[in-house]
Parts: structure tokens; C-alpha cells; sequence
């Protein structure tokens, strides 16, 4: 009886606190809109911390590898304290941005322009950064690190998605996607393949090559059609992957082991396998590849802006660029980097790093929208419909 | 105040500060109970009832077509998704198998380790026994996930290596995985129901002539199901909601977990409302086994 009437008390106190909270949470959003943020005009003392999103490899602080540290000397430079978050795609960075919790982000295109689009970064004012004179001119004003003739970031570096394999299973170095994409594969269930949704613009890079009457020209602007077509070609894949990867540490032991032999990769995985003297070697294939150009963006909300301006040039100086190139196996933004690499002199040769015309047959990541990016009309299958399709893809 | 009432036995005048509080709310036990439950009433409501609201609420929202942006105009275009696409129906039915896969192997296993220690063990070895079940649980989920997987590679897993083959990754896998992490959530419940047998129903089952078998199964497991089935809360909820255990052994497989982890980043509308399904087998599953006493042996 008594038990009773607790149960019911308790239950309206819970249902009235329930519907304030719904209200509450329905009601109390307020987006900032980041049309409004201005480039600051100076840097002014740096805030003692600096809160980072960056792919694996780019802000090293020597506990990968203790070689490789040009974290700690900005750190004793400016006196930021640099605090890293590694994104394994630009879904997760984006997810991140939206947290509010960052100063900057190294954002490929597939996240900058999404991230200009929804003003969680701010414009950057390049003249504050002295080593942006000496970037490469085909990286910058691009359409996914400015908007508007507003720049949001400086560019950091560029490179393609590799196909790597395993040298002892893999006798016949490959030159072609189709190893991994043929679903009478040898390799069968040791084959991996990106784990996101963007992946599917390899599919049509490839399909672009393989099957010419698609009439594929961007693979981040297909059809409907086209993009069925990809779709289709990666459910058949589907059933010689081994494993899928996102965790770029994940991918490395995999090859190591010898659980996966054959797929895509970025260099940098690649490096460190070979580190750990794994029997592994890439090529880029001669459909081309998908590949990133990524920028450093300054989160619109950023509570340590003077740290990530500081942290900016440093990056993008010849000596750090150098670093950073060698280490992720990329081409450096500042081509003066090239001269200080000093334990491979050849780096910028292999990487092209100077040369416009391959960085122009690269396709670089960038984020797929209704209104189509290479401007073929409005009719181009959206981001959502390519998370939608990859959920299924996996199956 | 007016007069000696209630337990309140009588210092004259004032006193000090902490007296004073102690006797105003000593004749207020309405007052007593706030104040001793409101802290924790507040952060059950805000933090862990608001926090199923929010992820009910957005559920509804949906993702803006290029993908930039939440909409936050109320649809329920996720839901109509969830049910007309048939790979998320083959992903939760493929999870709820394994929970229930998981937790059965958990059911044999503990079974005779739990007996075995509550009823044959002798004291010292007992103490031994239960701290060697709860030991793996102070070491990081994640760690132990790892070490599987370099247990299970195949190619080049320990596995592999000792004895030439291996499952390596994929559904397998997750199941074993998941019932090694589990295991002693199921032995724990199992153990206290054993203990809490009298030895003496067993040693009268005995004098009446039953064998072990038929004491276990007309004494033993009627008088633990409650507790067998609290085991089965842990292991079955657990395993709906993991992600990590099939990101690392699970190849190329996809669950319920890893579907809302991949969406999190990328939908997160969507991921709300796959979110709910667990919920809902929970809640259905709770409902189910209430009758069973289990809920009050958690």
C-alpha cells in the first residue's frame, strides 16, 4: 500500500523531471554561426597550451619513435604545451571539431570543407604565418582550404593512397587495382581496404579506368548510376576482405603478421612496418589514386588561437616540413624542405612534391555533395547517401 | 516545537549549531529524506535518465544531405531506414545471436567452476580460486582485446603458431573473445547463488538416492536460476553493446556496436536510433526475467 504510493509519487516526479529535460534539451541549443569570426590581424603571446586533432604522424613528440620529435622543441619555443588527438578519418576529426574542445585540426578535404561549410573554423589570416610565402602555389587558394576568397588554414602536405603488399606472399608486384577488387582474389580473406565511407571514391577511381562507359570523371562526383556501380564492385570485394582498417596501427601489425597481405595503405604505415623489418613494399597503380592534401585549420572556437598560429609556422618551416615529410612519407607544402631531408635526398623527387601536373592527377579527398564539385550539374549522390552505402557494404 | 515529541529527548535550551539542525530535522522526516536523497536523485535524472533522453531526442534529427549538418526538425526517417533496409535487420539479429551465444558458453563454463569452488574447494584454495576469476577484471578491456588479437592472427598468431591453426578474425572470434571477457560476470552471480545453498540439500538428495546429475538438475539448478540468470544480464547486455572486441577480432563484421561507433562520427542522428534497438532488447529482456527473482539477486 504505502510501497504503492512511493512507486507512484516517485514515477510523476520522474515523468514531470523528464519532460524539463526534453525541454530543456530540445530548447537550449544555440549554434554558433563562424561567418561572423574574423582573422585576427597579429599573434599575440602564446596561452601556454595547445589543444590538437591531427593524423598519426604529423605532430610526433618522440613516443612513437624517439627519433622523431619536433613536437617537444615548439613546446620549449613558444612554451604551448601541445596536447595531441589522433583522428583515424575525417569522419571521427569532424565529430571532434564539433566538441569545441580543439585549437586546430589537420583536415584533409573531405573534413575542411565540410568543416568551413558548417563555421566550425575560422579564417585564417595567412600574412601572420611568414613560412605561407613559401608553400607551393598549387596548394593554396584551393576549393577546400578557402571559401568565399577567405583562406581557413595553412596547407601542411600531399600525397596519394598506396597499394601495399606483402613481398614474401605477393610474388608478382601488382600494378593494377584489380588485385583488390577481384573477388576471385588468391588473397582471399587477407586483403583489407579503408575502413570509411570515402573509400568509396577508390572504387570509382577505379571503375573510371576499368570500365570507361561509366564515364567517371571525378570520383567524388558520380551519378547515381556511377555510383551504383562502385557500390556494386565493393559488396563484391566484401568477400576477400580480411579485415577493414581505420586505426592506422591496427593496419601496420596486420601486415606485419602477415594476417593481411595486400590492400591500401598510406605510406606511413609502410615506414613503420619496414621499421619493424615486415616484408612489405608499395606501389601507386597505374589507374592513379585517391590521395589527401591536408590543411591546418584553426577551430572556430579556439581557446589558445596565438598557440595554434605559432604552432601553424613551425609546422610549415623548412626544418619541420622536412621532418614531417620524411616521417609520414608525404610530399611537404613548403618545397624548401626538400633540401634538409637529408636521410633520403631523393624524397621530394619520389614524391613529386613539386610537380603541379601530379598533384593535379591525384585525386584529393574532398567531400561529395548534391551540387557536384567538378560542376557537372546538381544531380551528384550526397555524403549521406556514401555512409549510408558503406554500412551496407559492409554488411 | 511544542512539548517532547518524538525521539527527541529534551536538552534544554538552544545549544550549539549542529544541535539545532539535528533536532529541526529529526522532527521533520520529510525534510531528513530530501535532503539525504536529493543529490543522488539529481544526478540518476540528470546525468543517466537525461542522457537516454538526449539520444532518444536525437534519434529523430537527421543528417542534412551534403552531410555538414544536424537537422533538427523532428522525422522518424532513421526508424523508417532501420526497418527498411535489410542489413541492419541481418546486423541485429546477428548481434543478438552472439549475446545469446556468448552468454550459453558463459553458462557452461561457470557452472562447474562456480560449484567447484563454492562447494568442493576447501577455504584456502577457494580465496585463491575467486581472486584468480576477479583478478583479469582489474586489467584493461582494451589491453585483453589486443592480446586476443595477437592471440588469434592468422597467420602469425600465437594460436597459429603453437598449434597450426587458428579461427583468426571474424565472427568466431568475437564470440570467443567476448566470452573470455565476460566469463567471470557469469561465475561471480553463479558463485554467491552456490554459496548461499545449504551443503545439507545436497547430502539429503544424496541419502535419497539421487546421483550427481539428477541432484544437479532437480536441486542445483532450480534453486540458482535466479542467479543464473542475473549472470545472464551481464554477459547478454554486455555483449549487445560491444564494438571494440569486433573492431579488433571481428574482420570485417559489423554489429550493432561498431555500426553506432562508425555513424557516431559521420551520422549521428542514425547512430541514436540503432542505439535504441539494444535498449529495447534490454528493456524486453528485463521485463521477460523478472518474474525469475533474478533482478533482485544483481
Amino acid at each position: 500500500m504505502t510501497r504503492r504510493t512511493i512507486n507512484r509519487r516517485a514515477t510523476v516526479a520522474i515523468g514531470l523531471a523528464v519532460a524539463v529535460l526534453a525541454a530543456a534539451s530540445c530548447g537550449s541549443d544555440s549554434k554558433s554561426s563562424g561567418s561572423g569570426a574574423k582573422a585576427p590581424t597579429a599573434i599575440g603571446k602564446g596561452e601556454g597550451s595547445l589543444q590538437l586533432i591531427a593524423w598519426a604522424g604529423y605532430a610526433e613528440d618522440g613516443s612513437t619513435d624517439p627519433a622523431y620529435d619536433w613536437v617537444s622543441k615548439f613546446e620549449t619555443d613558444s612554451g604551448c604545451k601541445v596536447d595531441v588527438k589522433i583522428g583515424n578519418t575525417s569522419d571521427e576529426m569532424f565529430q571532434l571539431m564539433q566538441t569545441g574542445e580543439y585549437d586546430g585540426v589537420s583536415a584533409s578535404g573531405d573534413a575542411s570543407v565540410r568543416l568551413i561549410d558548417a563555421g566550425l573554423v575560422a579564417p585564417v589570416n595567412t600574412g601572420l604565418v611568414k613560412n605561407y610565402a613559401d608553400i607551393s602555389p598549387f596548394l593554396k587558394d584551393t576549393d577546400y582550404n578557402s571559401s568565399d576568397g577567405k583562406n581557413y588554414g595553412i596547407p601542411h602536405g600531399w600525397g596519394a593512397n598506396y597499394l601495399m603488399y606483402r613481398t614474401d606472399v605477393v610474388t608478382t608486384p601488382p600494378d593494377s587495382w584489380s588485385v583488390v577488387f577481384d573477388k576471385n582474389s588468391p588473397y582471399k580473406g587477407k586483403v583489407t581496404a579503408y575502413d570509411a565511407p570515402i573509400y568509396i571514391a577508390d572504387a570509382a577511381n577505379y571503375l573510371a579506368t576499368a570500365q570507361p562507359d561509366l564515364g567517371i570523371k571525378d570520383p567524388y562526383s558520380l551519378t547515381q548510376k556511377q555510383f551504383d556501380a562502385a557500390v556494386a564492385l565493393l559488396k563484391d570485394q566484401r568477400s576477400v576482405i580480411g579485415e577493414y582498417w581505420s586505426n592506422y596501427a591496427v593496419s601496420q601489425t596486420a601486415f606485419e603478421q602477415g594476417s593481411i597481405v595486400l590492400g591500401t595503405t598510406w605510406q606511413v604505415i609502410a615506414n613503420l612496418a619496414l621499421g619493424n623489418k615486415a616484408p612489405v613494399a608499395t606501389v601507386l597503380p597505374k589507374e592513379g589514386s585517391t590521395g589527401w592534401s591536408d590543411t591546418w585549420m584553426v577551430s572556430a572556437k579556439a581557446k589558445h588561437p596565438n598557440c595554434m598560429y605559432l604552432w601553424m609556422d613551425y609546422v610549415t618551416s623548412p626544418e619541420v616540413q622536412a621532418q614531417v615529410a620524411y616521417y609520414f612519407g608525404e610530399a611537404p607544402a613548403n618545397p624548401k624542405a626538400c633540401a634538409l631531408i637529408t636521410d633520403d635526398p631523393t624524397h621530394c623527387d619520389v614524391y613529386k612534391a613539386t610537380d603541379a601536373d601530379f598533384a593535379k592527377a591525384i585525386k584529393f579527398w574532398a567531400t561529395p555533395r548534391k551540387k557536384c564539385l567538378d560542376g557537372s550539374g546538381d544531380n551528384c549522390v550526397p555524403f549521406s547517401e556514401w555512409i549510408k552505402a558503406w554500412t551496407e557494404i559492409k554488411g | 516545537m511544542t512539548g517532547p515529541s518524538g525521539p527527541v529527548t529534551g536538552s534544554p535550551s538552544g545549544g550549539s549549531f549542529k544541535r539545532r539542525v539535528s533536532r529541526f530535522l529529526s522532527a521533520r522526516p520529510r525534510v531528513r529524506l530530501a535532503s539525504l536523497l536529493t543529490a543522488p536523485a539529481l544526478w540518476l535524472v540528470v546525468l543517466y535518465v537525461g542522457s537516454l533522453i538526449a539520444l532518444f531526442v536525437t534519434s529523430f534529427y537527421r543528417l542534412n544531405e551534403d552531410g555538414t549538418a544536424i537537422d533538427e526538425t523532428i522525422g522518424s526517417s532513421n526508424y523508417h531506414e532501420l526497418f527498411s533496409v535489410s542489413v541492419y535487420r541481418d546486423i541485429a539479429v546477428r548481434t543478438i545471436g552472439v549475446a545469446v551465444l556468448v552468454t550459453l558458453i558463459d553458462m557452461v563454463l561457470a557452472l562447474p567452476i562456480a560449484f567447484f569452488i563454492a562447494k568442493l574447494a576447501r577455504p584456502k584454495l577457494r580465496t585463491i580460486l575467486i581472486t584468480a576469476v576477479l583478478v583479469p577484471l582489474w586489467g584493461s578491456y582494451l589491453v585483453k582485446a589486443f592480446a586476443w588479437r595477437a592471440l588469434l592472427g592468422s597467420p602469425g598468431g600465437v594460436i597459429d603458431k603453437t598449434f597450426g591453426s587458428s579461427p583468426g578474425y571474424g565472427l568466431p572470434a568475437v564470440v570467443i573473445v567476448l566470452s573470455y571477457l565476460w566469463l567471470p560476470y557469469m561465475i561471480v552471480p553463479i558463485y554467491a547463488g552456490l554459496d548461499r545453498l545449504p551443503d545439507s540439500l545436497l547430502e539429503a538428495s544424496n541419502d535419497l538416492g539421487a546421483g550427481f546429475w539428477l541432484t544437479f538438475r532437480s536441486v542445483v539448478v532450480p534453486m540458482l536460476l535466479p542467479a543464473i540468470v542475473a549472470g545472464s544480464v551481464f554477459t547478454f547486455s554486455l555483449s549487445m553493446g560491444d564494438y571494440i572486441a569486433v573492431e579488433l577480432v571481428g574482420g570485417p563484421t559489423q554489429m550493432i556496436g561498431s555500426v553506432v561507433y562508425d555513424n557516431f562520427a559521420s551520422n549521428l542522428p542514425f547512430a541514436a536510433a540503432f542505439a535504441t534497438v539494444p535498449i529495447l532488447v534490454m528493456v524486453v529482456y528485463l521485463l521477460g526475467i523478472r518474474r525469475t527473482g533474478a533482478l533482485e539477486n544483481l
